[in-house]
């Protein structure tokens, strides 16, 4: 079942709607009602498109490929444009290859990083903990339509990170955007859904 | 006073004054238990390196430290306090548990030289080309989820130089982290990699690192009973190794007299016979550590074990004085008459038979050989010279007679015995043939004194790790730091092209950290003037979504690099990266040496015939598989000992046909111990004991025991029946040697080990064949 589209599986379907009519149709969303929801799929797979606008850039740069998530902590990002490039988060362990070189970090050596990356895992995991220990959580909207907004509590990911915006639908995330301190930006589209 | 008198007086004061000396030389004796006494006297370059890196190299300096018990947080709160607190403390050079107290200054260490140390400045890599191809990678990167931390450098690193470097000096076999430290695969092991300032070889001042470890464990503030500190590493081998042997000699030695002095009670009755039967023992351990220690200037742990076995034999002397001679002191005149030649032939035969090892190239077997030869002199001669005046005239241990008789009924008995002894001789030849194969064990870890279970503490650890094993390690010579240096470059070159074929995993070089001057020259050199930087840059950007003119810094920065000077061996200070260089940039003399550990590819191995093929035409540059190497030097010391050991035996044959001028007699004095070496090597070979060099040394002890039986059992008319006095002391001599090396048997000193099940049960047999196969008044 797609953590990244919307509502596949009936025993979801079924969790919105209790939610849906127990809270009333705009009635707001919790965030303890969105980790829930978000934490009910094992895993998922999708594809995404980021663009990233970096003021030293005169033109975003943009890049493409697959995401796969399996709960509770592996996280692959495999872009196949412009280079193909794979991005692996296991528990603490993050793998970044690129051609033949292959680089293994720590997050917690690299929290600007670890922090981003945190963000996209903890969010697809419903991890509230997670979640709660480098940000401060903002919901807005109902569960068909919902953005959740991240600020770094942190200073070191604050250096880096200003803000996080996550919207979805249901138990599926649309769009990550990542705002930084210097004005510069990235938007991941969580495009397509690729049952399994 | 009648001239003996007078000549035993002589004797008492020159044994006296000789013992005082020894105990002189002993006191000021230093004892090793490391692997030197297995390393070789006289060495080839390879064996030179694999010596040097036993005793000081990078991985003799290396501690293991696991921190197990209590949970996860507990043990990560303990490697940080133990860590803080032996960073302090000047005898690591290095203590790392995870912790990214470096990486701040690498970094920036690595950042500000970036010109000097990347490999990919070229003077291409700086025309409009080249700006063009690193800044359209570095723009690929920013997309990358890398690219954050690239960002911020972009503007004074747009050719991704920073990059580069870290790619190069990253190699990905990082321990798991928990809790911020390293930790085991499974988590439920803190771990700590310290670095010592003292070699490796220096046991006393790894054992002031160890008793700091324990000690910064015992006394952080977060230390609870629960949690438990395991060490590994070689130093803490050597230590403990070092602690185990000197336990052990002590207690067998303790035991092993306890026992003899017992048996000896049970003959003697006496305690006077007691005491001064030990005389002789005393004074044969007391000449023979001396004379070791005056000939190689140190004394092996080993070399010790072997001596409490050897009080078993040297016992034997005083044995057959005691009950040979009948009970007054002309008997005893009358003994050394019709004994002493005997007894010294068997002296001089084992003397003959362990002169040989004198001649090995492996100082540990050399210093066996001349412990034997001076502690069996001083042990005949004391008994000979000195024991016989010190006797009270009164002097008499208990009646024997009985014990004589009965065993003299029991040898005339043992000709019945001649052909099933026949037979299990021959089954034992067979034995031996069948497993000629895998008679010799030739691997050097054979010799090591440390148990099975610190192995395999050691082995989990080091793949918790992912230490270096330090197995292949190209190894370049030259005349000065430049020169290694410039040569390292050369080798790496070729050793990148190898990593790219698949072939290895990756290497490591000084030239990494510390280019040669001439290459830091050649990069500073490829770095454009300002100006001309600038109007590339200009062009290089045409395409790209980028502006030239954010790259002002870039421009200082090249512009800083052009004029700075190279960098120093001393410019690494306080970086991880000065370790490194310690570790592989050697300085020996007049001669430095450049090492270059290769790691084999994940699950692969390294082709050794591949790697100096590649390295071929380079002179002053070699390879060195350092398992094969000191395999090779072990078994070519077990090949040498064998040789040795055959030598031993032709000059015995050549001894007693000296004194005896007959070759019927020099084969039936020789056949008993023939016949006992094969026996008990079938046996041991049974038993799927694989034969290393102790168990030679075995062998060669049970023929210098034995020769005794035999030359007893000899005697020209068969017709004359042995005394029974003579039976009953060659039953308690033998009683005390298989005391003596029984013992050692149940050491779980491998070494020592191998020398008690080769010479308790060789001497029996030596002694049991000598029974039968004496030679009868009806033969």
């Amino acid at each position: 079942m797609s953590r990244f589209g919307p509502s596949r599986s009936r025993f979801c379907a079924l969790a919105g709607l209790v939610l849906l009519c127990q809270t009333g149709h705009a009635a707001p969303l919790s965030i303890a009602q969105l980790m829930a929801s978000l934490a009910k799929q094992p895993q998922g797979t999708a594809t995404f498109t980021e663009k990233k606008t970096i003021s030293i850039l005169d033109q975003p740069v943009e890049s493409s490929g697959e995401l796969l998530f399996i709960a509770p902590a592996h996280l692959e990002k495999r872009t196949l444009k412009p280079r193909p490039e794979t991005m692996v988060l296991d528990g603490d362990t993050l793998t970044l290859e690129r051609g033949r070189r292959k680089r293994v970090l720590q997050i917690r050596d690299y929290p600007e990083v670890g922090g981003m990356i945190e963000s996209i895992r903890a969010t697809l995991a419903g991890d509230r903990k997670a979640l709660e220990r480098v940000y401060h959580l903002a919901l807005s909207g109902d569960l068909e339509d919902w953005t959740l907004i991240l600020t770094p509590l942190d200073a070191r990911v604050g250096a880096i990170i200003a803000r996080i915006r996550i919207a979805g639908a249901g138990d599926a995330v649309r769009s990550i955007e990542i705002l930084q301190p210097d004005g510069d930006r990235s938007l991941m589209t969580i495009e397509k859904l690729t049952p399994r | 006073m009648s001239p003996p008198r007078h000549s035993g007086a002589t004797a008492m004061v020159l044994w006296l004054v000789s013992l005082l000396a020894c105990i002189g030389i002993i006191s000021r004796t230093h004892f090793t238990t490391d692997l030197s006494a297995f390393l070789p006297r006289s060495p080839t370059p390879e064996q030179q390196l694999l010596m040097d890196q036993i005793r000081d190299g990078l991985a003799s300096r290396l501690i293991l430290v696991g921190i197990e018990g209590a949970d996860a947080p507990t043990r990560a709160r303990l490697s940080r306090e133990i860590a803080q607190r032996l960073r302090a403390d000047h005898a690591f050079l290095n203590v790392n548990n995870g912790e990214p107290v470096n990486a701040e200054r690498d970094r920036m260490f690595l950042f500000n030289n970036r010109y000097l140390l990347s490999p990919a400045v070229v003077p291409a890599r700086f025309s409009v080309e080249g700006l063009h191809a690193a800044l359209s990678e570095s723009i690929d990167l920013l997309a990358s989820p890398a690219g954050l931390l690239v960002k911020s450098m972009l503007p004074r690193d747009p050719t991704g130089e920073m990059v580069q470097l870290l790619d190069q000096f990253d190699h990905g076999t990082h321990p798991k982290q928990v809790e911020g430290v390293w930790a085991s695969r499974d988590g439920s092991r803190a771990l700590m990699l310290l670095q010592t300032r003292a070699a490796g070889s220096d046991t006393d001042a790894q054992q002031g690192a160890m008793a700091a470890i324990r000690q910064a464990f015992d006394h952080a503030p977060g230390a609870t009973p629960s949690a438990k500190l395991v060490m590994t590493g070689p130093g803490v081998f050597s230590v403990t190794s070092r602690d185990s042997i000197k336990h052990q000699v002590t207690r067998l030695s303790l035991i092993s007299l306890a026992l003899i002095a017992t048996l000896l009670w049970f003959v003697y009755r006496s305690f006077s016979a007691l005491v001064l039967g030990l005389l002789p023992v005393m004074s044969g351990v007391l000449a023979g550590i001396a004379a070791v220690s005056l000939g190689f200037g140190t004394v092996h742990g080993i070399t010790l074990g072997f001596g409490t076995a050897l009080i078993g034999e040297a016992v034997d002397y005083s044995i057959y004085l005691f009950v040979q001679s009948e009970q007054n002191s002309a008997d005893r005149q009358d003994w050394i008459k019709r004994f002493w030649p005997t007894i010294r032939l068997g002296v001089l035969t084992s003397i003959f038979g362990f002169a040989s090892l004198l001649l090995s190239g492996f100082p540990g077997l050399a210093q066996l050989g001349l412990y034997a030869m001076a502690g069996l002199i001083a042990a005949a001669t004391v008994t000979r010279f000195v024991l016989p005046s010190l006797l009270p005239a009164n002097f008499r241990i208990h009646d024997v007679s009985a014990i004589g008789l009965a065993l003299s009924r029991a040898v005339q008995g043992a000709a019945v015995l001649r052909w099933p002894a026949a037979i299990v001789l021959l089954a034992a030849c067979a034995i031996v043939v069948d497993h000629r194969a895998s008679l010799w064990n030739a691997n050097i870890a054979s010799l090591s004194p440390v148990s099975q279970a610190d192995v395999e503490l050691d082995t989990r650890l080091r793949a918790d790790m992912g230490a270096p094993d330090v197995r292949y390690l190209v190894v370049v010579s030259g005349a000065n730091q430049e020169s290694v240096l410039r040569a390292s470059e050369h080798v790496s070159a070729r050793l990148q092209t190898l990593v790219e074929q698949g072939e290895l995993a990756g290497f490591e070089s000084p030239s990494r950290y510390l280019p040669s001057v001439a290459t830091q020259h050649a990069r500073q050199h490829s770095l454009p003037a300002r100006a001309v930087l600038e109007t590339r840059l200009a062009q290089a950007v045409e395409g790209l979504p980028v502006d030239a003119r954010r790259f002002v810094p870039f421009l200082d920065d090249v512009d800083a690099a052009r004029n700075r000077p190279l960098l120093q061996a001393a410019d690494l200070k306080q970086t991880s990266m000065a370790m490194a260089v310690d570790a592989l940039l050697i300085q020996q003399q007049r001669q430095w040496r450049a090492l270059l550990p290769l790691t084999a590819p994940e699950g692969g191995s390294i082709d050794a015939a591949q790697i100096r093929a590649a390295l071929s035409t380079m002179p002053d540059v070699w390879f060195v598989d350092m398992k094969a190497e000191s395999d090779r030097l072990y078994s070519g010391y077990l090949h040498e000992a064998i040789v040795l050991s055959l030598g031993g035996l032709v000059a015995i044959i050549a001894l007693l046909w000296a004194v005896f001028r007959s070759p019927l007699r020099v084969l039936r004095i020789i056949a008993p111990l023939a016949a006992a070496v094969i026996t008990v090597t079938a046996g041991l070979s049974l038993f799927g004991q694989q034969l290393i060099i102790l168990h030679l040394v075995g062998l060669l002890l049970v023929i210098a025991v034995g020769s005794n039986y035999a030359l007893f059992f000899d005697r020209p008319d068969p017709r004359v029946p042995i005394p029974p006095r003579t039976l009953v002391s060659m039953l308690f001599a033998n009683l005390t040697t298989v005391a003596g090396f029984g013992l050692l048997a149940l050491s779980n000193v491998s070494i020592l080990q191998a020398m008690g099940v080769t010479v308790a049960p060789g001497v029996i047999l030596a002694l049991v064949y000598s029974t039968i196969f004496a030679r009868r008044a009806d033969a």
